[in-house]
């Protein structure tokens, strides 16, 4: 079966120093595929290389068939492909039902229209408003996103990308900085999205990692060390030495 | 129906959803009438308030692109000026009938924001601010060194043909000021409908979200394209206004110093809120009269000591200074 998404010997040097060095990775369809490694080990690169937030040194990206390494970041969008962001980058000054209805109306291709209102885009207030409800966010909907808690910024971050209807969804750190509970709480809505879905994510916390990942790739240095299934991952010698060692230490 | 079940049906702020519904309100309304009152009460002063109309729809076209997009320019006099000037040379040439040479000062202006917005749209705010300050600086020259076409710094005289082909434009403003209120009645119809539309709202994202916009699949160069072009062709109208009004064109209503009292009246007036732009042109413009009045030199002095003040302690401008009063009062009730 073709990959949702894969690359070939992706690099990305800023100088002498590699951030990503010959990358070759698949993600099939459906996947849910965590992307583990000790920090600088090159997970955020590789995701703004997916995305086209970066242009890469070397090597090529694939959506399916097609080779999307010269798209601009908005077409990959239009084509399937949406992210997350590790540190929070929504819109401060927008209230939370106007961020997510215009992500939808991006999608839509009705972002451009001048001449109704936004309050007419009725289909499209609709859909937020639910999107809204199965996040929780509801009460919030009217708030400017700048006077929300850190935990329900995540969450918007989330909601916007949703907003697009990925068949790839890249998540970097979705759980990043809130409390244990309600990092269990964000996974389970990650988890509840339709299986034809494919998921991509960057994790630190392990647990999150080995209960919701069906394989995980270890990235050292901007390498690939390994790849496999969680079991193998967890019996693997040199992820322990690397990786696990230095986490049960820390 | 008792008061209690009356209050569980009426929407409350909990359970209406809040998007910008382009309605009129009423203090709207009230900004509206007061220069039709104007008209009437303060004949003497109609050629003043035509030309604030005016620079107030010159200042919403920067808004436009700095309140909503988030793009700074320095040099958005250019488009005034090229408005003006065409306006202008259409008249000279013996093509006199304002409304329609009002058009082709839209298009002109248009089409030069459009060659100019592929050069904006690029790069960060400060490569913005030399970009548009070089343009502008460009355009001036142009103007001051092709004077056998625009009579340079000697200016551009014409008569404009008479308004629908009855009216004159008379010494007392008559005329002027109405057209004028007209015009930009219209252009506003237009522009504060685009501002509560989705496209307004993906301006909005843009200012406030400029790096997340990509990742939602906006396409943010072609959107701030069609709004610079937008904004060009709106100052090209105020720009043409200004001329056919005043049946000249000074070479300095395309100059940098233009680019600048534009900004401090749209950040006098209030950024991203619509009518900052009028209210800072109107604040601007009676002072400047007034202050010059007393005292002719240092008036700007004190235009500088305003900006600062609203700057550091009002931001948002007067309008956004009043916005913050007005919920400190109603949270304290």
């Amino acid at each position: 079966m073709t990959p949702a998404l894969r690359t070939q010997s992706l690099s990305k040097e800023w100088g002498s120093f590699k951030a990503n060095n010959d990358v070759t990775l698949a993600f099939a369809p459906g996947a849910r595929h965590a992307l583990i490694g000790p920090n600088g080990a090159g997970k955020t690169t590789f995701i703004n290389l997916l995305t086209g937030a970066l242009l890469p040194t070397a090597g090529e990206v694939f959506l399916g068939d097609e080779n999307i390494t010269a798209l601009p970041q908005d077409a990959r969008v239009k084509r399937g492909m949406t992210r997350t962001f590790q540190i929070n980058t929504l819109f401060p000054g927008l209230t939370v039902l106007e961020s997510v209805v215009l992500a939808i109306c991006e999608r839509e291709g009705r972002a451009g229209v001048w001449h109704r209102t936004v309050a007419q885009q009725r289909a499209a207030a609709d859909e937020a408003g639910a999107l809204l409800e199965s996040l929780h966010l509801t009460a919030e909907r009217n708030a400017t996103t700048r006077s929300l808690a850190y935990g329900k910024q995540r969450l918007i971050e989330i909601a916007l990308a949703l907003a697009t209807r990925p068949r790839i969804l890249l998540l970097d750190e979705p759980a990043a900085g809130i409390p244990a509970g309600e990092s269990a709480e964000l996974f389970g809505v990650i988890a509840a999205l339709p299986r034809e879905v494919t998921i991509v994510f960057i994790e630190h916390d392990m647990d999150l990692v080995f209960r919701f990942a069906e394989r995980i790739t270890v990235l050292v240095a901007g390498r690939v060390l390994i790849e496999g299934t969680p079991a193998e991952i967890a019996a693997d010698k040199r992820v322990k030495e690397v990786y696990l060692g230095e986490a049960e230490r820390g | 129906m008792t008061a209690a079940a009356r209050a569980s049906v009426a929407p409350t702020a909990a359970t209406v959803s809040r998007l910008p519904d382009g309605r009129w309100r009423a203090l709207e309304i009230a900004f509206w009438l007061l220069p039709v009152a104007a008209f009437f009460v303060l004949p003497d002063y109609r050629v003043l308030g035509s030309q604030i109309l005016i620079a107030g729809l010159f200042a919403v076209s920067l808004d436009l692109i700095l309140g909503y997009a988030g793009i700074v320019s320095l040099g958005h006099a250019a488009f005034f000026g090229i408005g003006a000037y065409a306006a202008g040379l259409l008249a000279k040439n013996g093509f006199n009938e304002p409304i329609s040479g009002l058009l082709v000062a839209a298009a002109v202006a248009a089409l030069a924001g459009y060659l100019v917005s592929f050069l904006v749209v690029r790069g960060s705010d400060l490569t913005r601010l030399m970009v548009t300050l070089g343009i502008g600086l460009m355009a001036w020259e142009a103007a001051n060194k092709a004077a056998f076409v625009t009579g340079g710094v000697d200016g551009l005289s014409f008569t404009a043909g008479k308004l629908l082909g009855t009216w004159g434009f008379d010494l007392g403003g008559r005329t002027a000021f109405l057209y004028a209120l007209a015009v930009v009645f219209v252009v506003l119809l237009i522009v504060r409908r685009l501002v509560s539309s989705p496209f307004g709202l993906s301006l909005r994202g843009i200012r406030e979200g400029g790096k997340r916009m990509p990742a939602i699949g906006a396409p943010v160069g072609k959107r701030l394209r069609t709004i610079f072009t937008v904004a060009a062709a709106v100052a090209g109208i105020a720009g043409a206004l200004l001329a056919q009004t005043t049946q000249f064109v000074g070479i300095d209503s395309l100059g940098f110093p233009r680019s600048a009292e534009l900004l401090i009246m749209l950040v006098l007036g209030g950024t991203g809120r619509l009518y900052g732009g009028f209210v800072g042109a109107a604040v601007f413009m009676i002072a400047q009269d007034y202050l010059s009045g007393i005292d002719p030199v240092y008036w700007e002095f004190w235009i500088g000591f305003f900006l600062v003040v609203i700057v550091l302690f009002a931001r948002g401008g007067v309008l956004g200074g009043l916005d913050s009063l007005r919920e400190r009062l109603v949270s304290r009730q």
